[in-house]
């Protein structure tokens, strides 16, 4: 590792040695960091995966039943069913600390009203059947999004302190050494050189 | 904070989501789907449900999406089977979070 360009002083030692401690330290606490958040992404990632397994069938049937429910009845008079929701979902939405960062946090907030907003004389119940569906995998839709948002991040950040903890271990702390140890030998090296050259000029005296 | 839940996909396979109270938005081609999706981004939407095959052809609009809080772009699936483009994506976190995929190789052990 290359020795950084600094004057091999008492002085840049001593400062190199207070750097060199900050950054084992720290290399320390990220590493310990990064072992956490890894541990919880893990669940994260297994939760992920399980929901979206279970939402992604429920919703396939929901909306086939849906595409059948149009293409039983007119497509348009479904369309014309549904073209004015009396339903209305908003969520409820905060911030959530995960290891230092921000995720999201959702709650859905039914407005309740009425999930079929049509005649049902005109409409083929195949359509009751998929809002139905659908109505029930919106609540773990939006969990899922939740979740998945929380990975997302969760491994952006894990990745970003794999790197920090990297640069840190395999750059900075080896440079620091090195240079400490750099600056160590030629202070010694100029201390001989001075015991050398005072030892001389007493032969030269004592002579 | 953000509280509107969307959904972006082809009009036929999405419009089911309005009769729950979830905003639908149509796009069929990617360059609709992108602006579509950026315009959301913009507002005060929560979370952006957009159709799989939709998704699998804006990757940057989503990897960009994925840094922010809000809203989560959440890729659902419209046709008769999910294209499996969702569980890619959780692949891929993983494999970024860990270097190995240890979710899905585990399955494929037992």
């Amino acid at each position: 590792m290359a020795v950084m360009n600094v004057n091999p002083t008492r002085m840049e030692m001593k400062r190199l040695q207070g750097r060199l401690k900050t950054a084992t330290r720290g290399h320390k606490l990220l590493k310990d960091k990064t072992d956490e958040m890894i541990r919880r992404f893990i669940d994260l990632a297994e939760q992920n995966k399980r929901l979206r397994e279970q939402t992604e069938q429920e919703l396939c049937s929901a909306l086939n039943a849906f595409a059948e429910a149009r293409a039983v009845t007119d497509a348009r008079v479904v369309d014309e069913a549904i073209l004015m929701p009396s339903r209305k979902v908003e969520l409820v939405c905060s911030k959530r600390k995960v290891m230092g960062i921000d995720v999201p946090s959702m709650q859905i907030n039914d407005s309740g009203g009425e999930l079929y907003p049509y005649s049902f004389l005109t409409v083929t119940a195949k359509l009751d059947d998929s809002l139905r569906g659908l109505n029930n995998v919106l609540l773990r839709l939006v969990e899922l999004a939740e979740t998945e948002k929380t990975c997302n991040m969760l491994a952006e950040e894990i990745e970003k302190n794999k790197r920090r903890v990297n640069a840190l271990e395999n750059i900075m702390i080896p440079q620091l050494t090195e240079t400490i140890r750099y600056i160590k030998m030629k202070l010694d090296e100029s201390e001989r050189a001075a015991t050398v050259r005072l030892m001389k000029v007493k032969d030269i005296i004592g002579k | 904070m953000p509280n509107k839940l969307a959904v972006i996909g082809d009009k036929d396979s999405v419009l089911a989501f309005k009769a729950v109270g979830v905003e639908v938005f149509d796009a069929t081609t990617a360059e609709q789907a992108a602006s579509q999706l950026k315009k959301l981004t913009a507002e005060r939407y929560a979370v952006v449900f957009i159709a799989e095959s939709l998704a699998e052809q804006i990757p940057e609009l989503l990897a960009k999406a994925k840094l922010q809080a809000y809203p989560a772009v959440v890729p659902i699936p419209t046709g008769r089977q999910p294209s499996g483009f969702g569980m890619q994506g959780i692949k891929s976190d993983v494999e970024k979070a860990i270097g190995v995929d240890i979710l899905f190789n585990k399955e494929d052990k037992q």
